[in-house]
């Protein structure tokens, strides 16, 4: 297959940051185009930057190429400046491996982690030269898959979607993989469709083209179903167990470009039950799934090997909650202590941070950044959100941070949420004095800082908060606008406390485009055909136009962006993705949300790991176990840890559901899905498909 | 209020035993990679291949690793330069292979020498450079070098991080010249420039010579130049035979059109 660089190359040195369009980094792999029966093409649509660090990605190249006689190479979305190159000069979108067109793939393979990225998907298939509308496409054209978060509800862009996978990416793409070789291998069968329906039918693959959408008068959904024998009526997500088993990536990608993620990281468990109704990722990616301290020790030793990063992260959504997150930590800074290898958790919930992580995260010198996230202000909202940490933990662990020598922490926070009060946003100015007032007088000095970081809550698909209203930019811009001038009010603090917020807008769009249905897909081309692109980066978003464009597109509908919204659905509303099975019980989902918002105060939903709990479905429903230790286990010295081999969990490890792991030591999620837009802190990503 | 500075917890660093210099190259597709993209690379590198690099002290130690002035992003190079330091002596020969190992593919190691106290931006006071100009004719180049030689002085301007700025890009060039030995080789239109260019501030680069070729005798290529250094060295050294002993590849190779793997003239045939 021929390669476009030739082209590229003389028009590279007119484009900022050109090494990010050349290949190359170590661990990439080229393996020989002919010998491969199937070929993917892996998509993460936004910026070299944000996506070559993308655990998703990577776990899924590796997966892939380990594989005989299946290549996998990756593509990311081109900045504006060489997008205008590349059509004048009729380059079209290539792989960064070995510059080939995506268009002859197999399969492109698009991980959205957040919905902010459909206008560039749109502009890579304009570019690769695929038909935007997946009817539109003929046999020559590539199956155009979505996977990642945002595959949970792919209907706004399921015109341009041939399929979605829901769910862990590992085994499904490997499905995916031998039904195309079969297909191929059989003469191609009933061409394209055949081909969807093979993938449909054995691969649970969500093909949308097989799924009627019949509407009410009044716009909301009367009934999706399926249009043909074959297609299930609801299609479930995919969840790989045992993890031990899937130590991806073994050689994580090391770009020669400068990324968000400067290190190592290893996904130390899938999943999270501590049930705070805000996170679209604790709800879909039940149940919680631990890695064994000894395949977390091989990981890490094979990740520093392979790249030579000087810092290692440890990964999931809530890292502290590790049943023996002290043993990895101590068990590390054991054994790379003088080595200047840095350790760091993303983010860690306040109750779970405790001395023994303070020691071993500063132990090597080295301090990552400290980030909380109490998400809200009040603790009448933190109980609304059921993310039930207490001011008083927060005050414990942020001591605890600035006396072990970190100098700044950063608090995120979320404004618009069910419920919320302009005192509960105030609430969060309060608090920070509080951590600094605390801090100095922990440490006697003056110059420890903390970072309130918000922005707007995004009600997100399969959460409690599916049904909620969310709150409109400008009560979201009052409200922060309110808590920026409470946090400069007092001299004493202003230097001490930073403020970074999101505006309400970028949010809203997040908010159309997350619980959208079909019709909103003419939104996206508009925007998109009116130059709309990178809309997860504040220099390119433009609310304007996609307010703009929403009005056109949706003219004589009885729809529009409020509807979409602002609006609360109600029980009976049949929603866009309730055919798409992640697992949660419909009702549980409903009574949750019911008890956030009951007037009598909130109610408190525990962690299944805990306080034996099948309630929510996903078990049950999906055949899946809550894997987590204690093992018991201990990481040892490398020389020897170096022949021990593989993970020696004993039968008491991981499948003991329930087993009562007393040292009840919960932690925190980092960077969820519902982080505020126009931060990339989430290129975590989990194996979703690609 | 005032508190004692606080200390790393730990030994001190260990000092230096050795000081390592290491000539590398950029070729290939790493032309387009910035300083700072290499010196992470190079960063990386050192820790992937085990070498005993020393660290600075501190809460935020970084090793010990010291660069020359480096080519622009771009530019591809035959001899940048970086100084490691290390706890404990090793074989400067494997060292190289070592380091080598460890870096991507483009960014290859040449040299490593043991090297003096010597500060680097002492000891390299001039750079040869090779341009390659696509569709420009042989005898239009080298007449334009002529002007440019008999110059007294030619302003120019480029915009750098502190703005536009104008100075001469004359007095820095001790020699500019086709290269005829290319031109027989030569089918399409390409001419290929040499020049040797002393180190200065502010520091003048292949391109503002362009841009003075450009004011005094018109000549501006219809496509960007690909620009390589191939040596650098000490003032004087630039007589003659020193910096051709240092040049590798053939004088034609950029004018391949194709990739720049070709550039690199069979010295890393595998990389690209």
């Amino acid at each position: 297959m021929e390669s476009v660089y030739a082209r590229l190359e003389p028009l590279l040195p007119r484009v900022r940051k050109p090494v990010q369009y050349v290949g190359g980094e170590l661990n990439s792999s080229v393996k020989d185009w002919d010998d491969a029966e199937v070929r993917w093409a892996l998509m993460y649509p936004d910026a070299y930057e944000v996506g070559v660090p993308n655990q998703g990605v990577q776990i899924l190249y590796e997966v892939l190429n380990e594989r005989e006689g299946v290549l996998a190479e990756r593509t990311y979305s081109v900045w504006p400046d060489l997008e205008a190159l590349m059509r004048e000069h009729r380059i079209p979108q290539f792989t960064v491996d070995s510059h080939v067109p995506v268009r002859a793939f197999d399969v492109l393979g698009v991980s959205f982690a957040t919905e902010l990225g459909y206008t560039n998907l749109l502009t890579a298939l304009d570019l690769g030269g695929i038909p935007l509308a997946a009817a539109d496409r003929g046999e020559a054209d590539p199956v155009v898959l979505a996977g990642g978060h945002a595959a949970f509800n792919p209907e706004p862009i399921a015109e341009f979607l041939d399929g979605a996978v829901l769910g862990d990416g590992e085994q499904a793409v490997l499905a995916v993989t031998e039904l195309i070789r079969q297909w191929k291998r059989a003469g191609r069968p009933d061409g394209r469709d055949g081909l969807l329906t093979r993938l449909a039918v054995g691969a649970q693959v969500y093909v949308p083209k097989f799924y009627d959408v019949e509407y009410l008068a009044d716009g909301r959904i009367k009934r999706v179903a399926p249009n043909r024998p074959g297609a299930p009526h609801t299609v479930a997500k995919h969840t790989v167990m045992d993890l031990d088993d899937w130590p991806y990536p073994r050689k994580p990608l090391v770009p020669v470009a400068e990324s968000v993620h400067e290190r190592s990281s290893v996904e130390i468990f899938r999943g999270c039950t501590r049930g705070c109704r805000f996170c679209q990722a604790g709800m879909i990616t039940r149940p919680v799934r631990e890695r064994s301290v000894t395949t977390i020790g091989d990981m890490v030793e094979a990740g520093i090997r392979a790249t030579g990063f000087e810092e290692v992260g440890l990964l999931s959504l809530s890292s502290a909650d590790h049943s023996e997150i002290n043993e990895i930590a101590k068990g590390l800074a054991d054994r790379y202590e003088g080595t200047n290898t840095g350790l760091s958790l993303p983010s860690t919930r306040v109750d779970a941070f405790n001395v023994t992580l303070a020691n071993e995260l500063s132990r090597n010198g080295r301090r990552s950044g400290l980030t909380f996230a109490p998400e809200g202000g009040s603790e009448r909202i933190r109980k609304v959100i059921n993310k039930m940490v207490t001011e008083n933990d927060l005050i414990a662990a942020v001591t605890m941070a600035y006396t072990h020598g970190w100098r700044q922490v950063k608090l995120y926070f979320m404004c618009g949420l069910p419920t919320e009060t302009d005192e509960d946003v105030l609430a969060i100015a309060r608090i920070a004095r509080a951590v600094i007032q605390a801090g100095r007088q922990a440490t006697g000095r003056r110059d420890i800082r903390c970072t309130v970081s918000i922005g707007a809550f995004v009600p997100k698909p399969n959460t409690p908060f599916q049904w909620a209203a969310q709150c409109d930019a400008p009560t979201v811009d009052r409200r922060l606008a309110a808590l920026g001038a409470a946090l400069r009010r007092d001299p004493g603090y202003g230097r001490s406390i930073g403020f970074r917020y999101h505006d309400g807008k970028p949010s809203i769009i997040e908010g159309l485009l997350a619980r959208g249905d079909r019709r909103v897909a003419r939104v996206i081309r508009a925007v998109w055909q009116d130059g709309g692109r990178f809309d997860g980066w504040s220099e390119y978003f433009s609310f304007q136009r996609w307010e703009r464009c929403a009005a056109d597109a949706l003219a004589g509908e009885p729809v529009d962006l409020a509807w979409y919204t602002t609006r609360e659905r109600g029980y009976a509303e049949v929603l866009p993705w309730d055919h798409l099975d992640a697992g949660l019980d419909r009702e549980w989902l409903w009574q949750d949300w019911e008890d956030a918002v009951d007037p009598a105060g909130a109610a408190e939903v525990e962690d299944c790991r805990w306080t034996p709990c099948y309630d929510c479905g996903v078990c049950p429903t999906m055949g899946t176990e809550i894997q987590i230790g204690p093992t018991g286990a201990t990481l040892l010295p490398l020389s020897v840890a170096g022949s021990a081999g593989r993970s020696s969990r004993g039968d008491s490890a991981g499948h003991a559901s329930h087993s009562g792991s007393a040292s009840k030591d919960p932690a925190d999620p980092a960077d969820h899905a519902n982080r505020p837009h126009h931060t990339h802190g989430v290129a975590q990503g989990h194996g979703s498909l690609a | 209020m005032t508190q004692p500075k606080p200390v790393p917890p730990g030994p001190p660093p260990r000092p230096p035993a050795q000081r390592l210099r290491v000539r590398f190259a950029k070729r290939g597709r790493m032309r387009f990679a910035s300083h700072r993209d290499v010196a992470r690379a190079i960063e990386r590198a050192v820790r992937r291949s085990g070498l005993p690099v020393a660290y600075s002290g501190g809460f935020n130690p970084h090793p010990k690793l010291s660069y020359s002035g480096a080519v622009p992003t771009g530019v591809a190079s035959e001899a940048e330069y970086v100084d490691i330091a290390l706890t404990a002596s090793c074989v400067p020969a494997d060292v190289r292979d070592r380091l080598d190992a460890a870096l991507p593919p483009g960014l290859d190691v040449i040299d490593v020498t043991e090297s003096s106290a010597g500060n680097l931006a002492d000891e390299l006071q001039m750079s040869e450079w090779r341009v390659s100009l696509q569709g420009e004719r042989a005898d239009a180049v080298a007449a334009a070098c002529r002007k440019f030689m008999a110059a007294g002085r030619i302003d120019v301007e480029r915009s750098t991080a502190k703005g536009l700025r104008r100075f001469d890009a004359r007095a820095a060039v001790v020699t500019l010249e086709l290269d005829w030995r290319a031109v027989d080789s030569v089918t399409g239109g390409c001419a290929i420039l040499r020049m040797v260019v002393r180190h200065m501030t502010p520091a003048v680069r292949p391109d503002d010579v362009l841009a003075a070729l450009r004011q005094v005798a018109g000549l501006a290529p219809p496509s960007p130049p690909v620009v390589t250094r191939l040596a650098q060295g000490p003032l004087g050294a630039a007589a003659g035979g020193f910096f051709e002993s240092g040049a590798a590849g053939s004088a034609a190779a950029d004018c391949d059109t194709a990739d720049g793997g070709a550039a690199t003239g069979g010295v890393s045939a595998s990389t690209w």
